[in-house]
């Protein structure tokens, strides 16, 4: 760090405290898309050997060289730009749906004081920014001037929109638990041992908001927006060439945030599962590390994948109810009991 | 304080930045061949009959309106949530009824059939 620092010496100080930001920006963002890239060939190797199949296996040894493959063929493939269609905001959606998926790591705490942005409205941001991705669905329906794109958008504008108050609700439930907005405050507020991460007091909530990221990010079993068997495509169906490929990078970059979050806000971030149990948390084991935190995350992709492959999709009347009428009162009821149990200072968590 | 946020708007930047680099890329590499039945919105084979900017349905417009209320429901829940432990008992109270109050709304939502998707 310090030796960057030097290097850049010569310039003026404020270009050189923003070149230090996209430095570490870009360390954050190349294992991101790196990630990206290769949850989408994990996603097709894991619903293969479920089904099965061995997935793909033909680029590369057992075909590790698939996403950039992929990625290599998508830049080369022409972009159709609809007749009838606004032009400008065909081509800003899928802009405006990657920009959020990528921001919304700004705040993630990975390690104890490893954190681009160490604010205190974490959270906060965190909601803002998740609510976002909406527009860059509802804009590339609305401007691709097609019935199938128009229906898929405001299928998911109004499933995402639903989802996030129950998603509200569970954060709320995680503040009231920890008492900072801040992530790494709330990453510390669940040290002590296992049985201290959050998943345990918060277990409703937890379930909540991790079925309700499966909702927001559209993916399946509530992938209504571009259920393919009845819209084909639903929001992006006019979309080809690198335009689908952002569109497709944003789902996924928000699927991985969707986990990190899980794993930061209810399974204690970088915290080791074996911190408070004598004999295994004096050595490595028990110290906190940025490891255990991606082991929480594959934990969670990897849910993402069983889900698909297991489950069918949800018919629309089905994804509302189960929004509107299972989860909001779940969520409003355990935000009470959590705010009794805080009130209550109930050992061991919130003594 | 405010500098904390600086890497957040520059984060924001490059974010748009990247989905655009693939944007150009794509406009770059990518050949580039139109003709009207290319371009022709997708219909199933059909040539397209009416305008696809078509009215939709009204329920979608009362879930918009009925996820405002919620959601500022939510936004005023975030400051209580934080000093939930200094205010204590009466907190708790206070907000409980606020609570009570918008399950009351809630529930007559739920009664008039707001929530229903036949």
């Amino acid at each position: 760090m310090e030796m960057i620092q030097a290097a850049l010496g010569w310039l003026p100080m404020w270009l050189q405290v923003l070149m230090m930001i996209v430095l570490k920006i870009v360390v954050i963002l190349i294992p991101l898309m790196l990630s990206v890239a290769y949850l989408t060939y994990a996603e097709r190797k894991v619903i293969g050997y479920i089904q099965v199949r061995i997935g793909p296996n033909r680029v590369g040894p057992i075909g590790l060289l698939q996403p950039i493959a992929d990625a290599v063929k998508l830049i080369f493939k022409e972009i159709i730009v609809p007749a009838g269609s606004d032009k400008l905001l065909f081509l800003l959606a899928p802009i405006l749906a990657m920009a959020p998926a990528l921001a919304a790591w700004a705040v993630v705490p990975f390690q104890p004081g490893m954190v681009l942005a160490d604010v205190n409205a974490g959270l906060l941001y965190i909601l803002a920014l998740t609510s976002m991705g909406v527009y860059g669905i509802i804009i590339a329906g609305w401007a691709s001037n097609s019935k199938y794109a128009f229906i898929g958008a405001i299928r998911s504008a109004a499933q995402v929109v639903s989802y996030e108050i129950a998603m509200g609700f569970a954060l709320v439930g995680v503040l009231v638990a920890a008492g900072s907005l801040n992530l790494g405050q709330i990453v510390l507020a669940q040290s002590g041992s296992i049985l201290h991460w959050f998943w345990l007091p918060l277990l409703p909530l937890m379930v909540v908001y991790f079925i309700s990221g499966v909702a927001e990010t559209n993916r399946a079993p509530f992938d209504l927006a571009e259920g393919e068997s009845e819209i084909v495509a639903g929001f992006h169906v006019e979309y080809s060439g690198t335009p689908f490929a952002v569109f497709f990078l944003a789902e996924y970059a928000n699927m991985i945030l969707i986990a990190t979050l899980s794993a930061v806000l209810f399974l204690g971030g970088w915290l080791s599962p074996f911190q408070g149990i004598p004999g295994l948390a004096e050595g490595a084991l028990g110290a906190p590390s940025m490891l255990w935190l991606f082991i929480k995350v594959a934990f969670f992709l990897f849910l993402f994948l069983w889900f698909r492959a297991t489950f069918p999709r949800y018919r629309y009347d089905q994804v509302m109810r189960l929004g509107w009428k299972v989860f909001i009162p779940i969520t409003i009821v355990w935000l009470l009991v959590v705010a009794g149990m805080v009130v209550g200072e109930l050992p061991p968590w919130f003594a | 304080m405010l500098e904390n946020y600086l890497p957040i708007l520059v984060f924001l930047v490059i974010g748009a930045l990247v989905g655009a680099v693939f944007l150009i890329a794509g406009f770059t590499f990518g050949p580039r061949r139109p003709d009207a039945q290319k371009l022709s919105p997708y219909e199933c084979g059909f040539e397209a009959f009416e305008d696809s900017r078509m009215k939709f349905d009204v329920r979608y417009y009362l879930v918009a309106i009925l996820f405002i209320i919620f959601d500022l429901e939510i936004a005023f829940l975030f400051p209580w949530a934080v000093a939930l432990k200094e205010i204590g008992m009466f907190g708790f109270l206070a907000m409980a009824l606020f609570l009570g109050i918008l399950v009351i709304g809630f529930v007559y939502e739920w009664k008039k059939g707001a929530l229903q998707w036949e």
